[in-house]
C-alpha cells in the first residue's frame, strides 16, 4: 500500500528536492567529465589520419598500444613504478598514522595533521623540481656528500631514471597515504583494544588481531588513493625520469600534443585506466576475501 | 613498540617531508647560480629579479584570475552537491556523486586530454576560460568533501526548529544553515584557490597560448640561469600556501567552536 | 476532574507508511484543549511519528489530523498553530539566548523594545531572566531546554509539542523539570502533548495518557485508570510493575466472574475488573506489588489472608521489595512495602502472612 492521499506527494518531493539541488553540479560533471571520457573512449576506436580522424571503427590503436615494444615497456614500467610507490608510501605512512592516532593527545592531533598536509598544498611543480635539484649531478646530495668526503665522485644513479621517479612520487603522495589510514585508526573503539589487553594478549598480538584488521579499510583507501593517480603522473617522470623513466602520461602527451594522434593517445589513456581499474578491483576483491575486514 | 620509537620515526618522517621545501629559502637567498652546497653568501637579487619580469607578472595575474573564478564556482557547485547529498535521499544519488567525485582519483592527464578532445571537437578556442572549466572540475570534489563535513555537523532538528518557528526553506538556509557552514565555505574557497593556483597539467593542455604561473615556471626549467629565480618564486609561493592554509585551518576550528562541536582533526 | 473541554487535536483513522513499513495503524484519538497529554510507549511504537504529524514534519498516508477543528492536510509545518520542543532542543548555536527566543517573532517585525520586552517575559517565565546576552552554545542541558521552551511559548501557540524533552537530563534534574513543566502548563493554560518512553514521567505529569505499541493506541486514559484498570497485559506490564498468576475462569454471570487463581484460590471479581483486550497467553490474574501486604507481629488482615515463603529481600531506601511465594504458587511474586519504621526483619526462607483483597486483582483472559 503506497501513499494515496494529498500528503503522499510529501515523500516524493524529497527525492525531487535532492535531485534538483544536485543538478547544477551533476550536469556540470556529466558535461565536463562523463561526456569527454566517453568521447576519448570513442576516439580510441577510430582511425588516425594525417591531420584528422577517420570515424571508422578499428582496434588498431589498441593493437598498437599493446604490441609496440616501446609502448608496452613504458606501460609496464608505469605500473611497476606505481606499485612500488604505493607499497613504499603506504608502508612508511602507517607508522606515522598510528603514532598520531594512538600516541598524540587529542588536542594536538589536528596540529600534527596540519603539519603533515602542508607540503601537499605547496606547488607540486616546485617540489618535483626541488628533487631534481637535490638528486642532480651538481645537486644538493652530491655536493653535500662530496663535501663531507663520503664519496669521491658524484652519484649518477639517483637522477634521470626510475629511482628518482619513485623517490619523488613517494614524497609527493605521502600525505595522501597517511590521512585515510589515520581516519580508520581513529574510528577504532579504544575499549576493544583495552579488552584485548585485559584478556591477556600482548600489545603486538592485539595490534595484529584487532587494530590491523579494523584499519584495513583505511589502508585500502590509502593504497587506491596513491596507486591510481601515480600511474598517470606526468610532471615527475618528465622532470626527473630521463629517457629511462618515462611513464604512460608522457606518451599520452606526446601523442596528443606533438604527434596529433588522438586515437592512439586515447587508446593509451583508456588502456592505462583499464589496467588500473582491473588491478584496483582485484585488490579490493582479494582484500574482501582474505581479510574479511569490516566493509567500509 | 613504545611511544618513544614512534615519535622518533614520526619526526624523521616530517623531516623527510619538509627537507626539499626547506631548501627553497636556503637557496633563494644564496648568492650562486647553481643549487649545490656549500652556500656562498646572502643576496636578495633573485627576489628583485622577479619584479622586473613582465611575463611572470602576466602569468601571476592570469593564475590569480583563474584561481579566484574557479574557487568561487567550485564552492558554489560544492554547496549544492554537499547539501543535496547530506540532506536528501534520491535515486541515482550514489552514481551521480561517484561521478562528481571521480576527479579525486583520476590522473589529471586523463581529465586534461578528454576535455581537450571535446573542446576542440566542438570548436571552442583554448584559453583561460577553458582552463577554468578544467579547474572547476577538479576543485569541486575537494569543495564537496569539506562542505559535506560542515553540513553533516548540522543538527537536522535545527532546520525543523526554524521551520516550526515560521521560517521558509530559503530564510532557514539564509539565517541558520549558511551561517553555520560559513567556516566550511571559506575553507573550501581557500583550498580550491590553492589547488587552482598550483595546478599545472590541465592548464598546460587547455590554456592554448595563454600562460598561468605553473606553465611559466615549467617553461623556465630548461634555463639553468633561471633556477635561482625559481627558488625565490617558490619560496614566496610556499609562504603563500602556508598562510592560506593556516587561515583555512583557523576558520575550520572557529567554525567548530561556534557550533559547539568537537574537533575531529583535519579536513577530510 | 473538570468538565469536558473542547477538542484541540483530533486523529481520525490516521495511517502512515514508510514504504512497506506500517508505522501508524489507524489512530483514533482526541486531545482536549488545555490538557497535559502524553504519548507513551517503547521505542519504535510510533509515538514520535504521531507527534510529528501534528507538527507537520511527517505526512500521513490516510486519515486526517485536525488541530483546533481544522484539517491540517496541506498545511506546512511553518504555518501551523503548533510549536515544538525538540529532543536535542535544537538551540541555534550561533545566536545568543535572546536571539534564539525571539527568533520566531522575526517575521512579526516588532519594534525593538517590544521585542525585547516579550523576550524578557518569556525568559522570566522559564526562569532564565538575565540570560539574554549569553551565547547559546555555552549553556547546560537544562538551560537549553528552558530556552527551547521559551522560544516556543513566546509565539503563543495553541499546542506545545514536546519530543522526549527530559531524556537527556540526569535523574535529579529530570524530576525537577517534571514539576516545573506541570507548573508551566498550568500557568500558560495551553495544550501540551508530550512524547516519552518513561512511564513514571507520563504518570507524574499527564492529565491523560495514550499508551502505544507497534503503531496503535492500546489504551487512552488518565494515569489512575491506566494503573489500576489496564485493558491489556502489554499496558499492565509497561506501566509500573505487575505480577501475573495463571488463572481459570470458572463461571460468569450477572453477579460477577468466578475465577480460580493460582495461590489465591477461588475469588469472585466484578466485570469491571476484567481487562478488555483478550490475551493470547491464556487467562491470568494481575496485581500490583503494593496491593499485597506482609503482616508483621499481630497485625490483622483487612480482607483475605494467605501464607507465603520469602525467597528474596531487596532494600531500596524508602521501600523494601520481597519476592514471596504464596502457598500454591509455582513462582514467586513481588511485594513492595514502605519502610516506615526502619527495616522490617525477614529472613530468606521465613514464612510470612500476606494480606490481599480480591478487589485489587485484574483479570486478563
Amino acid at each position: 500500500m503506497k501513499n494515496r492521499t494529498r500528503w503522499g506527494h510529501f515523500r516524493n518531493s524529497e527525492a525531487a528536492s535532492g535531485l534538483l539541488l544536485l543538478s547544477p553540479t551533476a550536469i556540470y560533471a556529466i558535461l565536463m567529465l562523463a561526456a569527454p571520457l566517453a568521447t576519448i573512449t570513442l576516439y580510441s576506436v577510430f582511425k588516425d589520419d594525417y591531420l584528422t580522424i577517420i570515424r571508422e571503427f578499428t582496434f588498431d590503436n589498441y593493437i598498437e598500444a599493446w604490441t609496440n615494444v616501446q609502448i608496452r615497456t613504458v606501460m609496464i614500467r608505469s605500473l611497476g613504478v606505481s606499485l612500488s610507490v604505493t607499497a613504499v608510501t603506504v608502508l612508511l605512512a602507517f607508522p606515522v598514522a598510528y603514532f598520531v592516532s594512538f600516541h598524540v593527545p587529542p588536542a594536538r592531533k589536528s596540529m600534527w595533521l596540519f603539519l603533515i598536509t602542508i607540503p601537499f598544498w605547496t606547488s607540486y611543480l616546485i617540489r618535483v623540481f626541488l628533487w631534481k635539484v637535490i638528486l642532480g649531478y651538481n645537486g644538493v646530495v652530491n655536493s653535500g656528500l662530496l663535501g663531507l668526503g663520503v664519496i669521491d665522485e658524484p652519484l649518477t644513479f639517483i637522477l634521470y631514471n626510475v629511482n628518482a621517479v619513485v623517490i619523488t612520487l613517494a614524497h609527493a603522495y605521502a600525505p595522501f597515504a597517511i590521512l585515510p589510514i589515520f581516519v580508520s585508526l581513529e574510528k577504532i573503539d579504544r575499549s576493544l583494544l583495552e579488552a584485548g589487553l585485559d584478556l591477556g594478549e600482548s600489545k603486538f598480538r592485539t595490534f595484529l588481531r584487532v587494530t590491523l584488521p579494523l584499519a584495513m579499510p583505511g589502508v585500502v583507501a590509502s593504497v587506491l588513493i596513491v596507486f591510481i593517480p601515480t600511474v598517470g603522473d606526468y610532471v615527475t617522470p618528465h622532470l626527473v625520469g630521463g629517457p629511462e623513466g618515462r611513464m604512460v602520461a608522457n606518451l599520452i602527451q606526446l601523442q596528443y600534443l606533438k604527434l596529433d594522434n588522438y586515437p592512439l593517445g586515447s587508446a593509451l589513456a583508456v588502456s592505462a585506466m583499464g589496467v588500473v581499474t582491473i588491478i584496483s578491483l582485484l585488490f579490493l576483491y582479494l582484500n574482501r576475501r582474505y581479510l574479511r575486514g569490516p566493509q567500509s | 613498540m613504545t611511544g618513544g620509537w614512534f615519535r622518533v620515526y614520526a619526526f624523521g618522517y616530517l623531516i623527510f617531508l619538509y627537507a626539499p621545501i626547506v631548501l627553497l629559502p636556503m637557496f633563494a637567498f644564496n648568492d650562486a647560480t647553481i643549487i649545490a652546497f656549500p652556500l656562498t653568501g646572502f643576496t636578495t637579487r633573485w627576489f628583485s629579479a622577479m619584479f622586473d619580469n613582465p611575463p611572470l607578472h602576466l602569468a601571476v595575474k592570469n593564475s590569480l584570475m583563474v584561481a579566484v573564478t574557479s574557487s568561487v564556482i567550485a564552492t558554489c557547485l560544492g554547496v549544492f552537491a554537499a547539501r543535496a547529498s547530506t540532506r536528501y535521499n534520491f535515486p541515482l544519488k550514489g552514481g551521480l556523486m561517484g561521478l562528481i567525485m571521480l576527479p579525486l582519483v583520476l590522473p589529471e592527464i586523463i581529465v586534461a586530454v578528454s576535455l581537450l578532445v571535446v573542446l576542440l571537437g566542438i570548436g571552442v578556442n583554448l584559453s583561460l576560460l577553458t582552463v577554468i572549466l578544467g579547474h572547476v572540475l577538479i576543485c569541486t570534489p575537494f569543495a564537496i568533501a569539506i562542505l559535506s563535513s560542515a553540513f553533516q555537523g548540522l543538527d537536522r532538528s535545527l532546520e525543523e526548529a526554524a521551520y516550526d518557528l515560521g521560517e521558509t526553506a530559503f530564510s532557514t538556509f539564509r539565517l541558520i544553515i549558511l551561517p553555520l557552514v560559513m567556516p566550511g565555505v571559506i575553507s573550501s574557497l581557500l583550498i580550491a584557490f590553492t589547488i587552482s593556483l598550483d595546478e599545472f597539467i590541465i592548464a598546460f593542455f587547455l590554456a592554448g597560448t595563454e600562460t598561468t604561473l605553473p606553465i611559466y615556471i615549467f617553461s623556465q626549467f630548461r634555463f639553468p640561469k633561471a633556477v635561482p629565480v625559481i627558488m625565490a618564486l617558490g619560496t614566496i609561493l610556499v609562504c603563500l600556501s602556508i598562510t592560506l592554509l593556516t587561515i583555512a585551518e583557523i576558520f575550520r576550528r572557529r567554525g567548530i567552536a561556534k557550533a559547539g562541536g568537537k574537533d575531529s582533526g583535519g579536513f577530510l | 476532574m473538570s468538565a469536558e473541554k473542547p477538542t484541540m487535536i483530533e486523529f481520525r483513522r490516521v495511517q502512515k507508511y514508510y514504504g512497506d513499513y506500517h508505522a501508524l495503524r489507524g489512530i483514533n484519538a482526541s486531545i482536549r484543549a488545555g490538557e497535559f497529554f502524553s504519548l507513551l510507549g517503547p521505542s519504535g511504537c510510533g509515538k514520535t511519528t504521531l507527534l510529528r504529524t501534528i507538527a507537520g514534519f511527517e505526512g500521513i498516508s490516510d486519515g486526517a489530523v485536525l488541530v483546533d477543528g481544522k484539517d491540517m492536510a496541506g498545511v506546512p509545518a511553518n504555518q501551523r498553530p503548533t510549536n515544538m520542543v525538540f529532543q536535542s532542543y535544537a538551540i541555534f548555536p550561533h545566536l545568543t539566548v535572546a536571539e534564539n527566543v525571539g527568533f520566531g517573532l522575526r517575521r512579526a517585525r516588532l519594534p525593538k523594545d517590544e521585542l525585547a520586552r516579550q523576550v524578557g517575559t518569556a525568559l522570566e517565565m522559564v526562569g532564565l531572566s538575565g540570560y539574554g546576552a549569553r551565547a547559546a552554545h555555552a549553556l547546560s542541558g537544562g538551560q537549553r531546554q528552558r530556552v527551547a521552551l521559551a522560544r516556543a511559548l513566546i509565539l503563543k501557540p495553541k499546542v506545545l509539542l514536546l519530543d522526549e524533552p527530559l531524556s537527556a537530563l540526569d535523574k535529579k534534574l529530570r524530576e525537577q523539570m517534571q514539576v516545573e513543566l506541570i507548573k508551566l502548563q498550568r500557568q500558560v493554560g495551553i495544550t501540551f502533548v508530550l512524547v516519552t518512553h518513561d512511564q513514571e514521567e507520563a504518570l507524574v505529569m499527564s492529565d491523560r495518557i495514550a499508551v502505544m505499541f507497534e503503531g496503535e493506541i492500546d489504551q487512552l486514559a488518565d494515569p489512575e485508570t491506566l494503573y489500576r484498570h489496564p485493558t491489556s497485559r502489554r499496558v499492565a506490564n509497561f506501566i509500573g510493575t505487575m505480577n501475573f498468576m495463571p488463572a481459570t475462569v470458572l463461571a460468569e454471570n450477572g453477579s460477577g466472574i468466578e475465577v480460580e487463581a493460582q495461590g489465591f484460590g477461588r475469588v469472585t471479581l466484578d466485570a469491571a475488573q476484567a481487562a478488555g483486550t483478550p490475551s493470547p497467553d491464556g487467562a491470568s490474574i494481575g496485581f500490583r506489588p503494593e496491593t499485597l501486604t506482609i503482616l508483621f507481629d499481630n497485625q490483622a488482615a483487612v480482607d483475605r489472608e494467605s501464607v507465603a515463603t520469602i525467597e528474596e529481600v531487596v532494600y531500596y531506601g524508602d521501600m523494601t521489595y520481597y519476592d514471596a511465594r504464596l502457598d500454591g504458587m509455582q513462582s514467586p511474586v513481588r511485594i513492595s512495602m514502605r519502610n516506615v519504621f526502619g527495616r522490617p526483619v525477614l529472613d530468606i526462607g521465613a514464612r510470612a502472612r500476606v494480606a490481599w483483597s480480591p478487589g485489587a486483582l485484574v483479570l486478563f483472559r
